[in-house]
């Protein structure tokens, strides 16, 4: 641990410029994340060291492989994924992705930086612990799907789903306990005694989870695993994956090449391209502010009513007009809201007559009668319904109750225009 | 020129004589253990083999076949086949051959699935020994027939060392050929899991490569049998025996007796060697 301590340190202290104040904060993002990478650099080929002076000089990878005929796979790769979050790593092939998922569990060696993974409440440099506590990590902490499945083909259901608890050396009563527990989550119960060629090729991917759920490991890796399938198939294992992730609450590190699946399944998406990552967040954020070209290419084509909550597109509470304690909701100040001392939507007039608040919840839910206010992550879709409902606004606050903005027709027309 | 090329003969053959004669007087010990070891083994194993009834033994070769393939045709092939050896004479010498098979495969397994191993995790040694084990298949089988008869004194036990010598190419080059080609998948995932070298070989490699293996081991077997003949002329107990005898004698009815007792115990045990049908697969696709 006091090794790891000292990495951190020393990380913590290159990664804050000179002039922060201390090197706690970026350690304590680290403390805090299940998964971290700092300024990792990763090489394939045999002259490691020349091709990293010519990345440090900033040369391009092609550059780098023809003078060195070393492949760099990734350049200066900095990620934190916090506990119990999907974080998709997306980007063409080649991009550096699958590269990157493989640092975490040590499939990939890493030339230069850490790797970060929380390990029994510690967080441990895969790149520089003793190979003992890197079989620890991945026996315990960190399990991975397949884009090609990875089962066993002469082994039945079961004894590919208790895989990793053999290799724990668990005893097979113990074991059996548990894989018919998982196998019943992904809905193969039926199927245990099965070889695994005799099952499709989705279910042999719920194989594939089964088996990563078997040994309890709080970070998942998932290398496109449901690319190999047909798109009914690939949409039903997304829906699956996102109702057990609700209950399971795991760390997901997801690889996939199809935006509309990043979108669906991340709570933040890292966007690769050439071995940097080149944009870091919220589907929304992608969506609404690609960081350049290559993301804005990507996100053209997407369907908005997929992507956006209502805080993307709403007008901040800022940018309101206001009449002493009230705040005005549309341009003749008509439709006025009464907010309190801490930003607390009190009561509402329509042209001086009192109108009841409706709230609703996340989904929509609830009482939409008279104004509607709706918490700020309502997804856009339930937002132009409700405003499709109610002759008013909808009137959005946070998660403390505070009037955050709002979103009339305006919002709604340039949110699915991509135009915010 | 010429006269000197061949007036300055290299003296490779007596350079290998005084090698030979070296381990002879040096290391006699050594092989006249190996020496009394095998005998031990091989003759046991005839031993125990010709005290069952000769009846009773094929009834039960016939139902292990029987098992292990679900093969009533070939059940009925081994009975019919076995009972005419009986007939002809030569069940005894058919026993002999058999433990005699059944030892040299046991000994080319037992050094060539590790080596083929070790092959295949090091690339380098396997080219290292590639070139030795072209010489091992290509050498004539008398050339090593000598200094092993040297070695070992004459017997089944030369016999059974010339055979190896032939043999072993087989499992080792199968054996890594296996084990290179277990898909890099299964290897990534198996070190996902956190795999140890050990539960890499035997919960992944071994098994992805057992069908490779036991074709190796079948060769193996084919191979030792094709050295009955030679191994005989070392004095080799089995139904190589009655061939060379054949052949010096000029006796045309008894070499083709003797060799067909060899091609039916040829046929029975590539039958019986062959994978079992696999198991049904893909159903659900």
């Amino acid at each position: 641990m006091t090794v790891v301590d000292q990495d951190m340190r020393t990380l913590s202290a290159a990664a804050v410029p000179a002039a922060a104040p201390t090197g706690a904060a970026p350690q304590d993002v680290a403390r805090e994340s299940a998964v971290a990478l700092r300024d990792v650099d990763i090489a394939f080929g045999r002259n490691v060291k020349a091709a990293l002076a010519l990345s440090d000089e900033g040369k391009s990878r092609d550059e780098i492989r023809r003078r060195t005929d070393v492949l760099m796979g990734t350049f200066k790769v900095n990620l934190d994924v916090r506990p119990g979050e999907i974080c998709v790593l997306m980007g063409l092939s080649g991009s550096g992705k699958s590269t990157v998922l493989r640092a975490i569990n040590g499939l990939n060696k890493v030339a230069r930086g850490a790797v970060l993974v929380r390990h029994r409440g510690e967080p441990v440099d895969v790149t520089r612990c003793r190979s003992a506590t890197l079989r620890d990590v991945r026996l315990n902490t960190v399990s991975m799907v397949f884009q090609q499945f990875g089962l066993l083909p002469w082994r039945s259901v079961r004894d590919n789903v208790g895989f990793g608890l053999e290799l724990r050396g668990v005893p097979a009563a113990e074991r059996n306990r548990v894989v018919d527990e998982k196998l019943a989550m992904v809905g193969l119960d039926a199927w245990a005694d099965k070889m695994v060629q005799e099952l499709s090729g989705g279910m042999q991917q719920r194989v594939g989870l089964a088996r990563a759920f078997a040994t309890d490991a709080d970070i998942l890796l998932m290398d496109e695993p449901f690319s190999a399938l047909d798109p009914l198939i690939r949409d039903k294992l997304q829906d699956d994956l996102l109702e057990l992730q609700r209950r399971l609450n795991k760390t997901i590190v997801f690889v996939s090449h199809d935006l509309s699946e990043a979108l669906k399944l991340g709570n933040r998406i890292a966007i690769m391209e050439g071995g940097h990552v080149v944009q870091y967040g919220t589907p929304s954020d992608i969506v609404l502010r690609p960081a350049n070209a290559y993301v804005a290419e990507f996100v053209k084509h997407m369907n908005p009513l997929e992507v956006f909550d209502s805080g993307s597109v709403m007008t901040p509470a800022a940018a309101l007009r206001r009449d002493g304690d009230a705040v005005l909701l549309d341009g003749s100040g008509e439709v006025r809201l009464r907010v309190d001392r801490s930003e607390r939507p009190v009561s509402a007039q329509v042209r001086g007559r009192e109108m009841p608040l409706g709230h609703v919840d996340g989904s929509g839910a609830g009482n939409s009668a008279g104004l509607v206010v709706a918490p700020v992550d309502l997804p856009l879709r339930a937002a132009i319904d409700l405003r499709l409902r109610s002759p008013y606004p909808i009137v959005f606050v946070d998660d403390l109750g505070r009037l955050a903005g709002l979103c009339d027709h305006t919002e709604i027309y340039r949110g699915l225009l991509q135009h915010p | 020129m010429y006269d000197w090329i061949v007036s300055h003969k290299i003296s490779l053959g007596i350079w290998l004589k005084v090698c030979v004669d070296f381990l002879n007087t040096h290391a006699q010990p050594f092989f006249d253990f190996v020496s009394t070891v095998l005998s031990a083994m091989v003759q046991g194993l005839t031993d125990g083999l010709t005290a069952v009834p000769p009846l009773l033994l094929i009834g039960l070769f016939a139902l292990g076949a029987y098992l292990l393939h679900r093969s009533i045709g070939l059940a009925l092939f081994i009975v019919a086949s076995l009972l005419l050896v009986v007939n002809l004479g030569y069940w005894e010498a058919t026993i002999e051959t058999l433990s005699l098979v059944i030892w040299s495969t046991a000994v080319c397994v037992l050094i060539g699935v590790p080596i083929g191993i070790m092959g295949a995790h090091r690339p380098m040694f396997y080219e290292a020994i590639r070139p030795l084990l072209d010489l091992m298949q290509t050498i004539p089988t008398f050339v090593y027939l000598i200094p092993t008869l040297v070695l070992f004194g004459l017997g089944t036990v030369p016999g059974i060392i010339s055979t190896v010598i032939f043999a072993l190419p087989a499992p080792i080059r199968l054996t890594q050929l296996g084990i290179a080609s277990v898909p890099p998948s299964l290897r990534e995932a198996a070190l996902a899991y956190g795999a140890t070298r050990t539960q890499m070989l035997f919960k992944v490699e071994l098994p992805s490569a057992m069908p490779t293996i036991l074709a190796g081991i079948t060769q193996c077997i084919m191979l030792s049998l094709s050295m009955v003949v030679i191994a005989a002329l070392v004095g080799a107990d089995g139904l190589g025996k009655p061939v060379v005898r054949a052949l010096n004698t000029v006796n045309i009815a008894m070499g083709f007796e003797a060799g067909l007792a060899i091609v039916v115990l040829a046929v029975i045990l590539d039958r019986v060697c062959k994978r079992p049908a696999p198991r049904k697969r893909k159903a659900a696709r």
